[in-house]
């Protein structure tokens, strides 16, 4: 469970989130959405910042090292849970084991064929899909994502969302995509000016039923 | 990226294989010792020479790069014709050392001497260094001119200004280069901090060698507290006058050398036909018995201490590095890059040579040591900019993982940079008795043949050149554009 209780945050004397309360619930599956500003990034830092239980994390800018490959960046993902000595040999040479773990993740997101490939020699895509597939090779209770379906098309970020609500079972994604975060979260959160203007289940509700977070 | 550095690594451990690093002296850490004991026990009771010492290596350092950077700061203005492109990349690629000695033959043991062998090279670096500042320098100021402005009036308005900050800063950073070359001029006789520094070894004063090189850190680590712009003719009118009178030039001395002393003694000991073929031949035993040799134990040198520059680097970077150590850590990283950096590699090569006789170990050891505390120094700064996903790991796994792989590109454009000046300072370590070019430089000059020294030099500058051209080509094929901000 994470609970924040009264936030606010300003940047530079700029509020980007005023007097937010919210509590996240095991099994939870929420979507923050709002227009670009609107404060769904600090909130999602925020709810990273509280969370104790070691959720994995999709960071915005897919925050992949560009000079490693697809498997060393997947990997990293479970860096706390070998000694460091077998962390720097499968820098070195990657172990067949650890190829082999991986490999299956990276299946999942049609990467398979990338595992040797340097990061920075994939598409804006493939990254993300790299940076989510570390995310659930990482595994635990919770994943926070930022915008983790924002540079693939409809089908494949279909897919990956699938891939994240199959892994984890409690989920808070930044989502700019509207008709996505209905179909995979049961709860979504509008932001606005850095206040939460709504909070509600996603069941029977539509589109057009949330637009107005992103007009006016 | 990786390849090539595996490639590297291999031809090093190749050249390892091949190279004499052997410790011949009978006792290295007795002497070590007694240095060491001179470390912790300063003797600053000889001001007087001290004081003199440092006051001649700044008066040869300023005047030096002074006319350098005039030559140069002209230069770059015309940097664009290619014959002046040429001489530059040849001036430059001739160590100041070698260029003193050059001139120690013309002009004997006068300030002209040092002021030459420290402007003559730095002025061929001022030239392009200088020309890529005006060629970066923002150009919209000049196409908004009035058309029909004249153009030395569009160049000091409206090019010179933007580029003018840029030009401060490395000038000011060549003068911590010019402060270095002026002390090692000290070896081939220049009153400088390297004449007092051998002179203190010899004796085994090795309290006052420390309280030298300390007084030379504090100069270095001050430097930009009393260097103003404003101050700088005013430090130039005194160093003009505190610098040694020295013998007068003799025009005669002036004239023999270059009208004989350097010219292939074939050419002047024979004539028409049998002068060239004579001077084919002597080149050829030049080249086959000394010049050859030189270069294989210059490259074989240079590829060991450059492999070797690049993981002490590796391994110093993140003492400077906020990512891996706090205030204090990090102080102490500092100082110690600053002293490693600021010794000059001829030195430390100096040092070593003491402690553990000649081999190639010396010079190995003191060209790793300053180079790697160069490349530490830019990567770790260029390591506190990485920015970090708020999950990294810790420690040896956030080297590992997330800061080496990000620097590295950077760190190869920094290492390959260097590249070309390891070999200069190969070259020119001979002369401490390892049987690089510089050594048979020496031979020649002690031997008086004057002719063959400048061939084994011109050889030298050839051989630099060359690696300099195969580093820019290995840096464009593996799409290393950075250029580093200091040389």
């Amino acid at each position: 469970m994470v609970t924040i209780q009264d936030e606010s945050i300003s940047y530079n004397g700029r509020v980007v989130l005023r007097d937010v309360s919210l509590t996240i619930r095991p099994k939870e599956r929420v979507a923050l959405v709002g227009r670009s500003g609107a404060g769904k990034s600090t909130l999602l830092k925020l709810l990273y910042q509280r969370q104790i239980s070691g959720a994995a994390l999709v960071p915005q800018d897919a925050a992949l090292v560009k000079t490693l490959t697809v498997y060393h960046n997947v990997y990293m993902g479970r860096l706390d849970r070998h000694g460091t000595f077998y962390n720097l040999l499968n820098l070195a040479w990657p172990q067949h084991r650890e190829v082999e773990a991986v490999k299956d993740v990276l299946i999942k997101f049609r990467l398979d064929d990338k595992i040797f490939t340097p990061a920075g020699e994939l598409s804006g895509g493939q990254q993300q899909r790299t940076a989510v597939a570390r995310a659930i090779y990482q595994g635990g209770d919770m994943l926070l994502g930022d915008e983790p379906v924002s540079a693939v098309d409809e089908h494949q970020g279909r897919a990956v969302l699938e891939a994240i609500n199959e892994s984890y079972d409690t989920v808070i994604l930044a989502m700019h995509d509207v008709k996505l975060a209905l179909a995979y979260t049961d709860r979504v959160i509008g932001l606005k000016d850095g206040e939460i203007l709504f909070d509600m289940p996603t069941a029977g509700l539509k589109t057009s039923d949330i637009d107005h977070v992103y007009t006016g | 990226m990786f390849k090539t550095s595996f490639a590297f690594v291999g031809v090093a451990l190749l050249c390892l294989a091949v190279a004499d690093i052997s410790i011949t002296t009978l006792n290295p850490w007795q002497e070590m010792g007694r240095m060491a004991l001179g470390v912790v026990t300063p003797n600053f009771m000889a001001l007087d020479r001290l004081g003199e010492a440092l006051l001649q290596t700044v008066a040869f350092a300023f005047v030096g790069v002074a006319l350098g950077g005039a030559f140069g700061f002209g230069l770059a203005l015309v940097f664009h014709i290619p014959i002046v492109r040429g001489a530059c990349a040849f001036v430059r690629a001739i160590h100041e050392l070698f260029w003193a000695l050059i001139f120690l033959q013309a002009f004997g043991l006068t300030p002209l001497t040092g002021i030459l062998a420290i402007a003559l090279p730095f002025g061929g670096i001022f030239a392009k260094v200088y020309s890529e500042i005006l060629e970066e320098a923002d150009s919209e100021p000049l196409r908004a001119l009035p058309a029909g402005t004249k153009g030395v009036a569009a160049f000091f308005f409206a090019r010179l200004p933007d580029a003018w900050v840029h030009i401060k800063s490395y000038t000011l950073y060549r003068l911590e280069c010019g402060l270095r070359s002026s002390a090692i001029l000290g070896f081939v006789g220049l009153p400088t901090l390297g004449f007092y520094l051998e002179s203190a070894f010899k004796q085994g004063q090795y309290s006052e060698v420390s309280a030298l090189l300390i007084l030379f850190y504090l100069l270095i680590g001050s430097l930009r507290l009393w260097v103003k712009p404003k101050l700088i003719p005013l430090y130039l009118l005194v160093a003009l006058a505190v610098l040694p009178t020295g013998a007068a030039i003799s025009m005669d001395n002036v004239l023999r050398f270059l009208t004989q002393d350097i010219v292939p003694y074939p050419l002047r000991s024979m004539d028409g036909i049998a002068a060239l073929a004579g001077l084919g031949e002597w080149m050829w035993h030049l080249a086959a018995d000394q010049a050859l040799w030189g270069i294989v134990a210059t490259v074989i040198l240079t590829q060991i201490a450059l492999v070797l520059s690049g993981l002490l680097g590796l391994a110093f970077f993140p003492l400077i590095s906020r990512k891996f150590f706090g205030p204090f850590g990090r102080a102490t990283g500092h100082v110690f890059l600053i002293i490693v950096r600021s010794t000059p590699e001829y030195i430390l090569a100096y040092l070593f040579l003491q402690f553990w006789g000649p081999s190639m170990l010396p010079a190995i050891i003191a060209l790793a040591l300053h180079n790697g505390a160069i490349i530490g120094h830019l990567i770790g700064r260029h390591a506190n900019e990485v920015e970090l996903r708020p999950d990294s790991p810790k420690g040896l796994n956030l080297y590992g993982y997330e800061v080496l792989p990000r620097v590295y590109p950077q760190f190869l454009a920094f290492l390959f940079y260097r590249w070309e000046v390891i070999m200069r300072e190969t070259a020119i370590l001979g002369m401490l008795g390892i049987a690089t070019l510089g050594f048979y430089v020496d031979s020649a000059i002690a031997d008086i043949r004057l002719d063959r020294a400048l061939f084994l030099i011109i050889v030298t500058a050839f051989l630099n050149i060359g690696i300099d051209t195969l580093s820019r080509a290995i840096r464009r094929k593996i799409r290393l554009t950075t250029t580093p901000d200091v040389g």
